[in-house]
């Protein structure tokens, strides 16, 4: 948390990485606590800008494979952004922004990328897209069943250091199990969360969100009761 | 090739390559072709009998079915223009069809039915008319083009749609772009204002047109389509390092006017926004490539008030409702600027196959800007809009069904916004209870 009491929140290459809606869940966190009446602010970071290095909570979303690597080595040439990343705040990270936060992606054609390095974790192209509704039992405390929605070509391989999100329910996941064995979802470590989970993850999980604020604040936060969600939650549980 | 250098190739005289063939003087279909047709119009017939909609599906599948070749065979020998994009394709088809109609008999997907079957379906309706306008999915347009030879293509928009279909939009661009090379015959109508739309039309093996139909979304294209990078842009112009930059449009629009290279024609239209503006514009171009006069184009569309029920005023016991569709984060943001404060909304959405089965595209649309109105949220997932709209800070009340919806909503004109399936949904139960 900042010197004030403002949680900022650096919504990471909404220009590049926004085509599969994620910005929604900067959305999410930010009326969240706003409606617990603790102050938020969005910060937008463009390709163009010098990005913020001081935030609580990041987050980074699902995008194109053209853009993708190209947000890939955007990521790598801010130093500071990636320490920030490794050494402060929260991070929650979809899709292409979970690729590129590992050690290698790989491209369609097979060629191998680099990513940023702060996850134990490479990609590889599968042989099918993942595509459709998808459901987790999620590893962190009190979060519960995740839903929503994947939409992915990547076959993400955990390494040692790494653990997963969850485990797959219904769904394909991280999709490096070989064809009907449950798989693990997304990736875990002391600061980041990797999910391949759209919808956004965090308007369909509010369990999520409150886990991440929870973190950010390092406050007891009270349940909201929204209209609405539980009947979204049936509609995807 | 460089996008930047079709303008060159621009088509100076239509009226030197335009030869509309007779009547009559079309090559026959064949006996097989002829009774493949005749069987899918007997089971389209059966469906309408028997009150499942307009039967043109149904009744394309069939012939499709019997003769693989049949699009080709029915599209052979006449002009043929199709049009296609992520946002606009019926209410510009509309625009265009009435343009031609001006000639003569022009077949039309009248309804949408905007894949193979529907194309097979309205040239099979209008056996000898010279001209046919096919609104055709972005996605089924590289197939149909290929089987139907078009004398133009209209290109409007690509932005992001149904993606778990589609997977990338950049996708959907390079599979148009793919097509278009095998076509040198036929002239492409592109906007010069999107991108992703100047990078597809780019490829095209036979003159481009570009007209500056503008773009009010554009977060699908801020990096470049062809390699990448950030677009830099200076004013409404937009370029890349690699070359790739806006073409300079010889179609644009001037407030209510459309300008070309030799003329500036008034718009009068009965459908509202911005977006129907670039539509129309679109249409004019394609109808001059027909020989169609802009002033005799505009005025045909001028008498446009509804398309396919769409911006149609129904009334419903106290309400007065306008029906609008919109089925993705660009649809929307053009629909938004229609919507007068404080008038009640209704936002229906469902997740079938048609619409895609992903609701996070909700999440895209700036709900925020409605503002105070009363609102229903509604559709098959009422509750995905009722999160969001949670989210953007706007008080509402939810319900599945939207007329139920409707109900709690206070009397006079109310607009009701749906996507796909949820539109024809509301359509069909609305005729069924006037």
């Amino acid at each position: 948390m900042g010197t004030d009491s403002t949680i900022t929140i650096g919504l990471l290459l909404p220009d590049v990485l926004g085509t599969y809606s994620d910005s929604g869940n900067a959305t999410v966190l930010a009326q969240r606590l706003r409606w617990r009446g603790i102050p938020a602010e969005v910060l937008r970071c463009t390709a163009a800008q010098p990005p913020p290095t001081g935030c609580d909570i990041y987050l980074l979303g699902g995008g194109e494979d053209t853009a993708q690597l190209f947000a890939a080595s955007w990521l790598r040439s801010h130093r500071t952004l990636c320490r920030a990343l490794d050494t402060s705040g929260v991070t929650l990270a979809v899709c292409a922004g979970l690729q590129i936060l590992g050690h290698t992606m790989a491209d369609a054609d097979g060629r191998d990328h680099p990513g940023a390095g702060l996850l134990d974790i490479t990609t590889r192209p599968r042989r099918r897209r993942a595509i459709g509704n998808i459901v987790t039992e999620c590893h962190l405390p009190g979060v519960g069943q995740l839903c929503g929605f994947e939409n992915h070509r990547g076959a993400t391989t955990l390494g040692s250091a790494a653990r997963p999100l969850g485990l797959v329910v219904s769904g394909v996941g991280n999709g490096d199990r070989p064809f009907g064995r449950a798989g693990a979802e997304g990736v875990v470590n002391d600061r980041i969360i990797g999910t391949y989970l759209h919808g956004p993850v965090l308007a369909r999980n509010p369990a999520l969100a409150d886990y991440i604020l929870a973190r950010a604040t390092g406050a007891d936060l009270p349940p909201i009761e929204l209209p609405d969600q539980a009947a979204l939650r049936d509609t995807y549980l | 090739m460089g996008c930047t250098t079709s303008t060159s190739r621009v088509a100076e005289s239509p009226q030197a390559e335009l030869n509309p063939p007779p009547a009559g003087d079309r090559p026959g279909l064949g006996w097989w072709t002829a009774g493949a047709v005749r069987a899918g119009k007997l089971v389209a017939g059966l469906s309408r009998w028997a009150g499942r909609g307009s039967g043109s599906i149904i009744g394309g599948r069939v012939t499709l079915a019997l003769d693989p070749s049949a699009l080709r065979r029915l599209a052979a020998g006449r002009r043929v223009v199709l049009v296609s994009g992520t946002n606009g394709k019926t209410t510009t088809s509309h625009m265009l069809a009435a343009a031609l109609s001006t000639l003569g008999e022009v077949a039309h997907n009248a309804s949408g039915s905007n894949m193979a079957d529907g194309a097979v379906a309205a040239l099979s309706d209008r056996p000898d008319a010279r001209w046919a306008v096919l609104e055709v999915d972005e996605l089924h347009l590289a197939s149909v083009a290929r089987r139907c030879d078009p004398a133009a293509v209209v290109l409007l928009n690509l932005t992001r749609d149904q993606l778990d279909r589609a997977a990338e939009v950049r996708k959907t661009a390079a599979a148009i772009g793919a097509a278009l090379t095998t076509l040198p015959g036929t002239t492409v109508f592109a906007n010069a204002d999107d991108p992703m739309t100047v990078w597809a039309a780019g490829h095209a093996a036979g003159p481009v047109v570009w007209a500056g139909a503008g773009s009010e979304w554009r977060a699908d294209s801020l990096t470049c389509p062809r390699c990448g990078r950030l677009l830099v842009e200076v004013s409404t112009r937009w370029q890349c390092g690699c070359g790739l930059a806006r073409p300079e449009p010889s179609w644009w629009l001037d407030g209510d006017l459309v300008r070309g290279a030799d003329s500036a024609t008034p718009l009068s239209l009965g459908l509202p926004g911005a977006v129907n503006r670039a539509n129309a514009l679109m249409a004019l171009a394609a109808a001059h490539h027909e020989l169609v006069t802009p002033a005799r184009a505009s005025d045909a569309i001028s008498r446009l008030s509804s398309v396919a029920g769409r911006y149609a005023a129904v009334t419903r016991g106290p309400h007065t409702l306008r029906l609008l569709l919109a089925k993705n984060p660009a649809g929307w943001a053009a629909t938004l600027s229609m919507l007068d404060t404080p008038r009640p909304l209704v936002v229906a959405v469902n997740a079938r196959e048609a619409d895609g089965r992903d609701t996070s595209w909700l999440w895209d649309v700036d709900f925020g800007a409605l503002g105070e109105r009363p609102i229903a949220a509604a559709g098959e997932h009422a509750a995905d809009v009722g999160v969001r709209l949670s989210y953007a800070g706007l008080d509402h009340h939810t319900d599945p069904d939207p007329l139920v919806a409707l109900d709690r909503l206070p009397a006079g004109e109310v607009d009701v916004v749906a996507n796909y399936t949820a539109f024809f949904a509301l359509q069909q139960r609305l005729g069924a209870d006037r």
